[in-house]
């Protein structure tokens, strides 16, 4: 790939389907209706953990209207999950407020609402337990007694090297308890689905999930209770109204929509409404962090180690497994050669959580970003200088095996301390301060199944035009686009010719879902692979028709020529068109797999299971005022280390959203819990920010070559979010010298701690 | 009880018969089969179903039906027809500036800015920020959303169109 004559890679294309979506025509689950539908309603725990004494529907089932009432007493038994501790509907008792009881389908969502309301459930309540900490005690109440403890029985444990041996060695040491909340997706679409029979029993399942071809499994799973293992699964997904990762798994409403569809043998909807969104669907992880950190006299770190403690809530989704990714900060950001990390997950009658952008990385880089401009300050160097010491370097390899091709670490610390003037401003403990954060994240998909895999099909057709297959899925970030932008690259075609197809498992090819940042990646790959075969074969028919050899052929804007004699040319169309319309024609069509040849973690966790790996630093100057505790942000610039930007314009959009998210994350986001009951399930009380809060804001892009890439890239979906909350209690800390240390960092929090540092000082 | 109720929609007189308990955000969808405000909370809280009622950006999900009776309402589909380019410029800067992503903000984010630059052509960043303060948006951060709504400030498109 030549670097220096890319047409299409490195603009900035607007997103292919923008003009659908700036006019209203873009179709997303709330738009869509079938012939004869009905609509799905679920009636919710009112306990959060309760024993189902009695269940009578009747008086539901008699109102005109209504089309079928489920509980979890007249549907055979599906079980999903990770730890396949969930259910559609709930039998025997509840674990949590947002338990499943019962659902209805009736023709209007009126008389479902209706319907739900005359459902009368006797409960018997349990004693119940929201603490993880009480939840491993001895006596705590169990949540799922079959399993005989609360504490469930995954292996998280990272070692490498020897911590104690590197404590002696230390010669600074800090130590500290950190903790994080629940925070919630908060996409604008609310969660939805549509689910059809047809004669045959086969299922179509309109989406909005993230993972189609995974989802054909689970539902695959289920329908086979139902009797229907053998029939076909065809996930449709719509436009989806934003992801964040809430819909990496399958969710007890898809189920309950599936079921409802079933007993009625019509197409069943469940829209969410705002309070379920915030109620029923699965936040981010909260954790409870123990850090120690260690270095030597010249700032080298010696040793991390950390133990975590994760609410598990009454259900096992993915949130029980991002202690996989919360290893890799861990063990891999900064040169630390010294880490030991445990985590347990527990339950408990709190809401479960599931995966969200970062997957665990936001929480981790938190304590240990935090932890480190403690051990700088321990060790009196600048928490600027410390990290340039640390900084991962381009060819290393991590404690945990990952294999850093490109790295430009110390390059986005550099240039984060210049923009915001470091030298100058810090360390002033004026009410004002200036603090950073880093990140590493895989830029290079992430084995965590065992494929890590995307199909592509390309075809041209009758007029030049092609259609790319994509397994990849679009929630927004843009995937549609740098397909297009590659394919067109490669084909030598205005981007405009390209039409990016990707919502339909009966159409496009099998791909593992949008998840760890690594669509750009791995789907771009993929689409090369596809485009070059396509080429080769084009460049074959072209050199019969013009009479000339096919290494002397390349194509630009759609016409293949002779690079010897320019004179010699056709138009791709014409082509296409003289293949097609002739006897023994054929059609110019290519399909590729791409997957990685990367690893999985082996049983120590360890392995090289990405591609590349993505790094950033993002810093921030505050401003505190001390009567209120109010923390202003006077300016935000967050550089990643990008490999080559495909999209700058795209890119850039992912880091602002990102860091906004983050910034969230920091100051304003959470959801308040009081015994298992979430307390602000609406935009009123959970403090998401708006455009007045944007802050004077940079994106800047560092783009090392990633050798690896396609087109040099790597992925940025995710890293945009993670190290905005640490960096921004630096700078708290900077500004006036207390350090908060559990999430979000409210007013009330700052002051507390402020008065507490007067009382000391 | 239906009740008949006559306004001007994008540009265009329509009567139609409506339950009066209905918000206008339902009348579009529903009747009139408008996509493009969109419902994100139903409660006035995220302004995904911002449309324009006599000039002012209004949360459709909370706007009596009734209270239509007469007036002039524009949604993000109007905008597009009656504009000659097939495109409001708000709208062409939106796509160009990458103010969109999943896109369910965007209708209502867009009528928001509309509603701004009919009333004040020259908005400083500030004003920008407060009109849109009403539309949540997940995805973008803002940033690109606040610069495309100052492009068509400064090219002069604000006011005028449709
Ligand atoms: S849907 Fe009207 S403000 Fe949210
Ligand atoms: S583009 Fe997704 S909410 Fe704004």
């Amino acid at each position: 790939m030549e670097r220096e004559l890319l047409n299409v890679v490195g603009k900035p294309v607007p997103k292919r389907d923008a003009h659908y979506k700036v006019t209203g025509q873009a179709l997303y689950i709330h738009d869509i209706k079938l012939p004869g539908m009905l609509y799905g309603k679920i009636l919710w725990s009112e306990y959060p953990h309760a024993r189902i004494v009695h269940i009578d529907t009747s008086k539901a089932e008699r109102l005109p209207g209504v089309k079928a009432v489920l509980t979890g007493y007249n549907i055979p038994e599906i079980r999903f999950g990770f730890y396949k501790d969930n259910t559609p509907l709930k039998k025997g008792k509840v674990c949590t407020m947002r338990d499943e009881v019962a659902a209805v389908a009736a023709t209007d969502p009126d008389i479902a609402e209706e319907a739900i309301s005359l459902i009368k459930v006797e409960y018997e309540p349990l004693p119940a337990v929201f603490d993880p900490e009480e939840a491993m005690q001895e006596g705590a109440p169990l949540i799922h007694e079959e399993h005989g403890t609360n504490v469930l029985k995954l292996p998280w444990k990272l070692v490498a090297g020897d911590v104690e041996e590197a404590k002696k060695r230390s010669a600074y040491i800090v130590k500290d308890r950190f903790r994080t909340t629940w925070v919630t997706h908060c996409c604008m679409g609310t969660s939805g689905c549509i689910a059809h029979f047809d004669p045959e029993g086969n299922l179509t399942f309109y989406s909005i999930t993230q993972i189609p071809y995974l989802a054909q499994r689970d539902f695959q799973e289920a329908l086979k209770v139902l009797g229907l293992g053998d029939k076909k699964i065809r996930v449709i997904q719509t436009y989806i109204g934003g992801g964040f990762g809430s819909k990496l798994d399958t969710h007890p409403y898809e189920y309950i929509a599936i079921l409802l569809a079933w007993k009625t043998r019509r197409p069943v909807k469940i829209v969410f409404t705002r309070e379920e969104e915030f109620r029923c669907t699965s936040p981010r992880q909260p954790t409870i962090i123990d850090i120690t950190q260690g270095c030597d006299r010249e700032g080298r770190l010696t040793f991390r180690e950390v133990h975590m403690i994760l609410d598990n809530g009454g259900h096992t989704s993915w949130g029980s497994t991002t202690p996989s990714v919360m290893m890799m900060p861990i063990s891999s950001l900064y040169r630390v050669p010294n880490v030991l990390y445990t985590a347990k997950c527990v339950y408990t009658n709190n809401t479960y959580c599931q995966a969200m952008r970062g997957y665990g990385n936001p929480q981790a880089t938190w304590a240990i970003e935090c932890s480190m401009d403690q051990l700088a300050e321990e060790a009196g160097i600048d928490p600027m200088e410390f990290r340039i010491i640390n900084a991962n370097q381009p060819g290393e390899t991590t404690p945990q095996d990952f294999k850093i091709s490109s790295c430009a670490l110390k390059e986005c610390i550099e240039e984060v301390g210049k923009l915001l003037d470091w030298k100058q401003k810090r360390g002033k403990r004026n009410g004002r301060g200036v603090g950073m954060a880093s990140l590493i994240h895989v830029g290079g998909g992430a084995r965590v199944y065992r494929s890590d895999g995307c199909g592509t099909i390309v075809k041209i057709d009758d007029f030049g035009k092609v259609q790319v297959f994509t397994g990849a899925t679009d929630i927004g970030q843009g995937a549609d686009t740098v397909i297009a932008q590659v394919v067109a690259e490669e084909l030598g075609i205005p981007v405009e010719d390209v039409t990016v197809i990707w919502n339909d498992t009966d159409v496009c090819p099998w791909d593992v879902g949008v998840h760890a940042s690594r669509t750009t990646f791995i789907a771009c790959h993929s689409a090369i692979g596809a485009t070059r075969k396509v080429k080769a074969e084009i460049l074959k028919l072209a050199a019969l028709t013009l009479g000339v050899s096919e290494e002397e052929l390349d194509i630009r804007e759609g016409m293949v020529f002779s690079t010897k004699d320019p004179e010699k040319k056709i138009e791709l169309g014409k082509l296409l068109r003289s293949v097609h319309y002739r006897s023994q024609g054929q059609m110019v069509m290519a399909e590729y797999f791409y997957d990685p040849d990367t690893v999985m973690l082996n049983r120590e966790f360890k392995g090289n299971f990405s591609k590349a790996y993505a790094y950033g630093t993002h810093g921030v100057e505050v401003e505190v005022d001390k009567e209120t505790g109010q923390v202003k942000i006077l300016k935000y610039v967050a550089v990643h280390d990008v490999g080559k930007a495909i999209n700058p314009m795209l890119i850039k959009g992912q880091i602002y959203g990102g860091a906004m998210m983050g910034i969230g994350y920091a100051l304003t986001e959470e959801m308040i819990f009081e015994r298992g009951e979430l307390k602000n399930p609406n935009f009123r009380d959970y403090k998401i920010l708006t455009a007045k809060d944007v802050p004077p804001m940079e994106a800047v892009l560092i783009e090392p070559w990633e050798e690896l890439g396609p087109y040099g890239a790597k992925g940025i979906g995710e890293p945009g979010c993670v190290p905005s909350a640490p960096a921004i209690a630096n700078a708290i800390y900077d500004a006036v010298g207390v350090r908060i240390k559990d999430l979000p960092i409210t007013p009330e929090k700052v002051l507390k701690a402020l008065k507490e540092k007067e009382g000391k000082d | 009880m239906r009740r008949s109720i006559t306004f001007r929609l994008n540009g265009d007189e329509v009567t139609v018969e409506v339950e009066p308990h209905w918000t206008l955000l339902y009348l579009l969808r529903e009747v009139f089969e408008l996509t493009g405000a969109k419902e994100g909370c139903g409660m006035g809280e995220c302004g995904a179903c911002t449309v324009m009622v006599n000039g002012k950006a209004v949360v459709s999900c909370l706007y009596p039906v009734m209270e239509v009776e007469g007036k002039e309402v524009w949604t993000v589909e109007g905008l597009a027809e009656k504009s000659p380019e097939g495109l409001h410029p708000l709208q062409k800067a939106f796509i160009e500036r990458g103010a969109v992503q999943c896109g369910f903000c965007t209708p209502g984010m867009i009528m928001s800015a509309k509603a701004l630059l009919d009333e004040n052509p020259n908005p400083t960043e500030e004003d920008i920020k407060t009109a849109i303060s009403g539309n949540i948006c997940r995805c973008t951060g803002y940033v690109q959303i606040i610069e495309a709504i100052k492009t068509v400030a400064e090219e002069g498109h604000g006011k005028g169109t449709a």
